[in-house]
This record gives C-alpha cells, sequence and structure tokens, in this order.
C-alpha cells in the first residue's frame, strides 16, 4: 500500500491538480500524523492480518459476486453481474473503511470516534465498530437526511451511539461534514474523525481508497474466476466516491475497463436540483480538497439535491476528478425518477431491493447494458440494500403498509 | 514592503501599548452598514480591522461567526461588494484592514485578481483560513504589498512553527486553544509557552486570540503577547443590536472598555 500511496496522490495529496490539505492550522500536524500511522499500520503485519480476520468473520466478506440473470435477460444486453455489498454486516460497503478507521484509532490511543453521516450508512458502520471496540461515538447528521433515513437514526442510537442532528444550510451531508471537521478541530487530541468517504484532506481520499479497493481485488478474482476473463465496464454511483473508486481502483490499470461513475441527477442538472458535481461544477476547493464542486458565481456552495441522501453532496472525490481529467474514468448521471424505477427494476426482477443511492448504478446499467453485446460483461457496484429507503420510496411512490 | 499594519505596531511598540485586533464579518447585515462599524470601532480605539468574508461553509468557525456569514450572504455580501466597501473606508480612515477569508471565494474570484483589486481597495493584509503554508503557490504574497497574516495554532510543532514564521508578513495570529471560533468563559493556560516558542522564531507581533471576550480575559492576554483578537463577542454584538437604529454608537461604547482594558495591560 505505502507503495501505491508514493504513486498517487503526492506526498501531501495531490492528484495530479486535485486534492491537497486545505485544512485550518489546527489540523495540519494532526493530518500528518494520521498519514504516519496509516502508513506504518499499512506495512505492519499484525494490523493487516487482525483487518483481514475481522472482514472475513465480522463483516462477512468476501462479498459475492453475483450474476443478475433476470435483470440481463430483461435488458437483452451485456451480461450484468452485481457485487453484493448490501450483503455486508450493516447493508453497505461502508463498514469496510470504518472498521480499518475504527483499528487505526485504537493503534493512535484515540478513545473517542466521530463521523458524518448522509444516508446514515457511514454512521451506522461506525456505531457498529465503535460498540466493538468498547470506543466513544457521536455521529453528526443533517436533519433532513435523519427524516428521511430514520431507520439507519434509530440503528445508531440502538447501537449507543450519539446522533447529533445538524440544523444549518440545507441540513444534509454537506453541513454534517462541516459540523464534523468543527468537533475534530476542538478535540483533536483525543477524537479519530472516521471521515466515511474518500474526500477530504489528505491522507483520507487515499487512505479510504485502499480500505475500500477490497471490493474491486475482490470483484476482480471473482469475475475471472466466473468468466475467464475482464470485464468490459465497471458502473458504480459517486456522492464522495468511496464504493466507486474502491471498485475502479483495482481495474486502474486494466485500460480496456470501462469505469463509469454516476452521480445523482436529482430533477435535472439546474443549479440547487441536482447533486452532479462534473455536469454543473467547476474546481474549487472544499472541505479539505481541491476537486469539482458545485458553486455559484461569487464562490459560494450551492445548494445540492437528490432522492438519495448519500449522494446528496457538492463535492465529489478528488481521485475521481482526476480519473477523468486524465480520461481513464467517464461520469454520468442518473436522475431520482432513474433511480426510483431502477429500484422497483431490481427488487421485482433480481429479489434485491437496493439503496437509493446504489439504484443510481443500477439506472445507468439498464441504459448501458442493451448498447452492448450479449458477450460483454458488466459489473455493477451494489453498495448497499435498500432497506433504509422503504418508508421513504413509500412516500414517493404512495405505497401503504396498512393492513 | 511597510504598510498600515507595520506602521501601527511600530507606533505601538513607541507608545508601550498592545493592539487591539477586532473582528467583524463584513456584510452583517448588510454592507451598506461594514464601513459606519468599521469607523466606529476605530472611534472606540481598535487598532486594526479584521474583516471577515462570508463563507457558505466556514468550518473553523463557531456558531456566533457561522449565523453573522449566513446574515452577510443573505444580504448579499460579494468580494467585489467588499472591496467597494473598505473603498469607502478609506476616504476618511487609515486604520490597518485585514481579510479574514476562506479560500474558495478567492479560489473563484481568480487569485491574481483578487490580489490586484484588494491592495487597490485599501486592504493591507490577507489570512487564509483553510490554505496552510504547503498548499500556497510561492509568489501568492510577493506582489502588491499585501501582508500574509498566518495561524499558528497550539497542535503546531516547532517544526512547523518555523516554517509558518517564514511565510508571515504582518503579524501572526496565534489560536490560543483548539476549536472554532467563540467565546470562552476562561484564558488558555498555555498561551504564554506557545508565544515563546513563536517568539523564537518570528520577530513579527504576535497576536493571540479565539475565545477572548470580556475586558479582564483581554488584558490577561494583552500581557502575554503584541496584541488580542476579539471576534465573536463583538459579533454577537451586531447579532443583538443589528436592527437597531443605534448599532453603531452601542459598538462602540461596547468595545471601548475593551480596548482600554488591552491599552493599559
Amino acid at each position: 500500500m505505502q507503495k501505491q500511496l508514493a504513486s498517487v496522490p503526492d506526498a501531501t495529496g495531490h492528484f495530479g491538480p486535485f486534492g491537497g490539505m486545505f485544512v485550518p492550522e489546527t489540523l495540519f500536524a494532526p493530518l500528518e500524523e494520521l498519514t504516519t500511522e496509516y502508513q506504518k499500520a499499512s506495512a505492519d503485519p499484525a494490523f493487516q492480518q487482525e483487518l483481514q480476520s475481522l472482514m472475513r468473520d465480522f463483516v462477512g466478506r468476501p462479498s459475492p459476486l453475483y450474476y443478475a440473470e433476470r435483470l440481463t435477460q430483461h435488458l437483452g444486453g451485456a451480461k450484468i453481474y452485481l457485487k453484493r455489498e448490501d450483503l455486508n454486516h450493516t447493508g453497505a460497503h461502508k463498514i469496510n473503511n470504518a472498521l480499518a478507521q475504527a483499528l487505526l484509532a485504537r493503534r493512535m490511543g484515540k478513545k473517542r470516534l466521530i463521523a458524518e453521516t448522509g444516508a446514515g450508512q457511514h454512521g451506522v458502520a461506525t456505531a457498529t465498530v465503535a460498540a466493538r471496540f468498547g470506543l466513544e461515538c457521536v455521529i453528526y447528521m443533517g436533519a433532513e437526511d435523519m427524516r428521511r433515513q430514520e431507520l439507519n437514526v434509530i440503528r445508531m442510537r440502538i447501537l449507543g451511539a450519539t446522533v447529533v442532528g445538524v440544523h444549518a444550510g440545507q441540513k444534509t451531508l454537506k453541513e454534517a461534514v462541516n459540523e464534523a471537521m468543527r468537533d475534530w478541530v476542538t478535540n483533536v487530541r483525543t477524537t479519530h474523525y472516521v471521515l466515511g468517504t474518500a474526500y477530504g484532506a489528505h491522507p483520507y481520499p487515499a487512505m479510504v481508497r485502499d480500505f475500500q479497493r477490497i471490493i474491486g481485488d475482490e470483484a476482480r478474482e471473482q469475475i475471472l474466476k466466473a468468466e475467464g476473463r475482464l470485464p468490459d465496464a465497471l458502473v458504480a454511483c459517486v456522492g464522495g466516491g468511496s464504493n466507486a473508486i474502491g471498485l475502479f481502483y483495482p481495474f486502474i490499470k486494466d485500460e480496456k475497463v470501462r469505469m463509469i461513475g454516476i452521480e445523482a441527477g436529482g430533477e435535472g442538472i439546474k443549479p440547487g436540483r441536482h447533486a452532479a458535481r462534473f455536469q454543473g461544477g467547476s474546481v474549487g476547493v472544499l472541505q479539505g480538497a481541491q476537486t469539482y464542486i458545485l458553486q455559484d458565481a461569487n464562490g459560494q456552495i450551492e445548494l445540492t439535491h437528490s432522492v438519495s441522501a448519500g449522494l446528496d453532496y457538492a463535492a465529489v472525490g478528488p481521485e475521481h476528478a482526476y480519473l477523468r481529467e486524465i480520461g481513464r474514468a467517464e461520469y454520468d448521471f442518473a436522475t431520482d425518477t432513474e433511480a426510483l424505477e431502477a429500484f422497483q427494476l431490481l427488487s421485482r426482477l433480481e429479489g434485491i431491493i437496493p439503496a437509493l443511492e446504489s439504484s443510481h448504478a443500477v439506472a445507468h446499467t439498464i441504459k448501458l447494458a442493451p448498447t452492448l453485446k450479449k458477450d460483454q460483461l458488466i459489473i455493477t457496484n451494489l453498495s448497499g440494500r435498500g432497506d433504509k429507503d422503504v418508508y421513504e420510496v413509500a412516500r414517493l411512490l404512495g405505497l401503504s403498509g396498512k393492513a | 514592503m511597510d504598510n498600515r499594519i507595520d506602521r501601527t505596531f511600530a507606533e505601538l511598540k513607541q507608545k508601550k501599548k498592545k493592539a487591539f485586533v477586532a473582528y467583524i464579518t463584513a456584510g452583517d447585515p448588510h454592507l451598506d452598514q461594514t464601513p459606519g462599524l468599521v469607523l466606529a470601532l476605530e472611534k472606540a480605539g481598535v487598532d486594526i480591522i479584521e474583516l471577515g468574508v462570508p463563507f457558505s461553509d466556514p468550518v473553523a468557525d463557531g456558531v456566533v461567526n457561522q449565523l453573522a456569514a449566513q446574515r452577510a450572504l443573505e444580504s448579499g455580501t460579494t468580494l467585489a461588494g467588499i472591496f467597494a466597501s473598505v473603498k469607502k473606508i478609506r476616504q476618511t480612515s487609515q486604520i490597518p484592514i485585514v481579510l479574514f477569508t476562506y479560500l474558495n471565494p478567492l479560489f473563484h474570484f481568480g487569485l491574481d485578481q483578487f490580489k490586484t483589486e484588494a491592495a487597490s481597495a485599501g486592504v493591507d493584509g490577507v489570512l487564509i483560513l483553510d490554505l496552510p503554508p504547503e498548499e500556497t503557490k510561492a509568489d501568492f504574497f510577493t506582489r502588491d504589498g499585501l501582508k500574509r497574516i498566518t495561524l499558528i495554532a497550539p497542535t503546531t510543532p516547532e517544526s512547523r512553527v518555523i516554517s509558518i514564521a517564514g511565510i508571515s508578513s504582518g503579524f501572526i495570529y496565534y489560536v490560543s486553544r483548539e476549536g472554532v471560533t467563540g467565546m470562552q468563559t476562561s484564558v488558555s493556560t498555555t498561551i504564554q509557552g506557545q508565544v515563546d516558542l513563536i517568539r523564537k522564531h518570528a520577530a513579527l507581533p504576535i497576536c493571540v486570540g479565539f475565545g477572548v471576550s470580556t475586558p479582564e480575559q483581554a488584558a490577561t492576554v494583552a500581557h502575554l503577547a503584541d496584541g488580542v483578537v476579539i471576534g465573536s463577542a463583538l459579533v454577537s454584538k451586531v447579532a443583538e443590536w443589528g436592527k437597531l437604529p443605534d448599532l453603531t454608537a452601542k459598538l462602540e461604547a461596547f468595545a471601548r472598555p475593551l480596548a482600554e482594558a488591552i491599552h493599559s495591560a
């Protein structure tokens, strides 16, 4: 892992023109300490061994690579495989990173974990590992996200975490990150900030990527075993971008494998009504990193919208900006409506209820598969399951649970 | 290059006085009121003004300054408007003005254009909260005579104190505690040690802030450093009195005892 850190990003976290460490001075030295500790842990066989054993026995890895036969037949094009991160303990890929960061926090002697969460999956994952290691846990979550992801709020509270509602701004993920950063600036000596996505100041984007690359490492091995060859395309949703970079990273050198990240198109690409940074955004600096962000003519951060709380964010992970810049990955978007249709189609055809975030990747797969030949292969990352979304979907679709 | 900041500290040193650095958010409650508030603070005895550039996502600020930024943005404050406001202040006042800002509004404005317009409006220095020396293009502050005010925190190790001191000009702002901006009931006990450490490596004046809100605290801190920064205490009064017709007179009256405490320390 040290070798990869040495290539991209550079020593202070730059992926070409993106990334970096744009933080208040109080956080600079702690981030450097985290980088050093992370590098030491990466090279420490005992750390790796403990992580691997917990990934197997606590998280339930490896997650299956599942051939979605009926979806494939329905679409009549490429063969579709789903990487089943939804089957992980706690129901999403977020646990891969939260578990590894908790081990790192324990190594650094930090007794308190804080995290931001949008959809609540990262909050649940952090609350879970905090319980597992006996650490104090505070989760910051936008008040609007607490409403639409109430199930996860209750899970976090059952797990013993304190969930702090954030009422600033539009009350979603960006405001939760602001509040988590303020907590960290204040309590940095005792607290580890378990950032949940491949975003923020160095070392987070690279570190989270490395903790999530297990998705792609497994998928690569699994598809080679199932099909004897690499896939033609990878599809993943991109909020901050951790599930996508986790899937993509081990395939970066396989240049024939298309890597497609799907942002939240919300109600269409109009200011304030979407979260597709590569569609309506421009380069700026937010929450520690230089990357594509949604901003107005004065450099103020724009409002965002998405049916999925986990993608409803104004900035995209810096490595995605880099992969797009060098032409290695492509980025498209799916709207709320398309995601909701994909949510229902996958539920009905495969018996799998996807998270609304992952439904964006499924929505693009629905568009992509028919354009490819039947012997071509797609791996779509099913980054999380949709249990958390059932009440919000019921509200949006007018479904009832009454007798 | 000599500018108003250097001259102010030189004069204060001659009089054996410490500097009162006052922070308010530009455009709070409205940019039309900012020049009047700055002049009132000067009349009360403030030596240097820090004008906050409002940003939608102020991660280093506590709730008082967050709300101020929100009010300022809601009333339409922009960088161009702030430059016009500084120009207006310069018609009657030579008080040193530092812009206290997050990077993105400057980045989006264009850094070169920002420097040119800030200097020509009469801004003397810039403090960019989320731009560490490591991310700064080497030539950013060397032209146009804008001073680069930097932050040093309790978590800053000596090696970084040296590198930060090396790129600073005007003065160094020591953040007296880990945390966001805001008022505290007591003054940190570790100030003296860190101020001594900074002094070992920097010839610049050192101002201490974050959490100072009363004349007593201000006097205590003034004894330890070359200046005291007071922000949230003033901003909370702007919030409280923002709609009153005598806002400027009231803020002046509030700031005067703070100035007296600092100048007699």
